[in-house]
């Protein structure tokens, strides 16, 4: 049956992708590309759920995909605020990390 | 839709791994919204054609506008957006749309992919969403509420 296959190639390219995302929060000191990693983690976990909801044929991974849309937009929203509160603040956001700010 | 789904978690993967070695922010949202169009190939090979849509629209198409709009307000030396920046990304998406074209001259009676995998039609999934879910909605929609109030605080000091 081919739906396995698809279960467990679409959950490998989920964790291939989230772990980019990872790598790239880590790896970069940008409070944008920081971000970036955020999301791209985010949008591997939902296409997980996508996976899920493919292979059992329900649409709950679709509708969890849809309350993960509202969040990641939420989060945007907030995070991207506090980015351009930070940048009037100093004027640079490279060279980001939290233990340097002193709070 | 073996090959649409292989081709396209490659395509996804190789955007998603060239986000994170740009120096400029700009370069990296392309190929961040290269690598969302390919996530949204895959979930159309996986028979998910609403959050397919949902992916291009939404993230692609809002998300990614709110980052644009602060990658340029706080980009002191001026957008560099050049010719050869689009290069990687106009190849990865006709990629993708060759993937797009093969996927349908193969499954030509049928627009939403779905030879190997069952479609979860828009329907069903707006049926779960304000059925069961109707709970769930209302508190996404105060989720979605307190973030728009919480950037426009932050945003007025």
């Amino acid at each position: 049956m081919s739906a396995t296959i698809h279960l467990e190639y679409g959950l490998v390219l989920a964790a291939v992708i989230f772990v980019i995302g990872l790598a790239g929060l880590i790896a970069r000191r940008s409070l944008v590309f920081m971000l970036l990693g955020v999301e791209v983690m985010l949008n591997a976990a939902g296409f997980a759920f996508i996976v899920a909801g493919a292979k059992w044929v329900r649409p709950e991974g679709q509708v969890m995909f849809i309350f993960l849309l509202a969040m990641a937009a939420a989060e945007v929203a907030v995070g991207l605020a506090l980015i351009l509160a930070l940048f009037g603040m100093r004027k640079s956001l490279d060279d980001f990390s939290p233990d340097q700010e002193g709070g | 839709m073996e090959t649409v789904l292989a081709g396209a978690g490659a395509v996804a993967v190789a955007a998603t791994a060239l986000v994170f070695v740009q120096r400029e922010a700009v370069h990296a949202l392309l190929y961040l919204i290269v690598s969302l169009f390919a996530l949204a190939v895959s979930m159309l090979a996986l028979g998910a054609a609403f959050v397919a849509a949902l992916e291009v629209i939404v993230y692609a198409g809002a998300i990614m506008v709110l980052f644009v709009f602060v990658v340029m307000m706080i980009g002191s030396r001026g957008p560099k957006v050049g010719f050869k920046a689009w290069i990687g990304p106009a190849l990865l998406s006709c990629a993708l749309l060759g993937l797009l074209a093969y996927a349908a001259i193969r499954g030509s009676p049928d627009p939403y992919l779905k030879s190997a995998v069952a479609e979860i039609s828009p329907k069903a999934v707006g049926t779960a969403l304000l059925g069961p879910y109707g709970l769930a909605s209302e508190i996404a929609a105060f989720l979605l509420l307190s973030g728009l109030v919480s950037a426009y605080r932050i945003g007025h000091k």
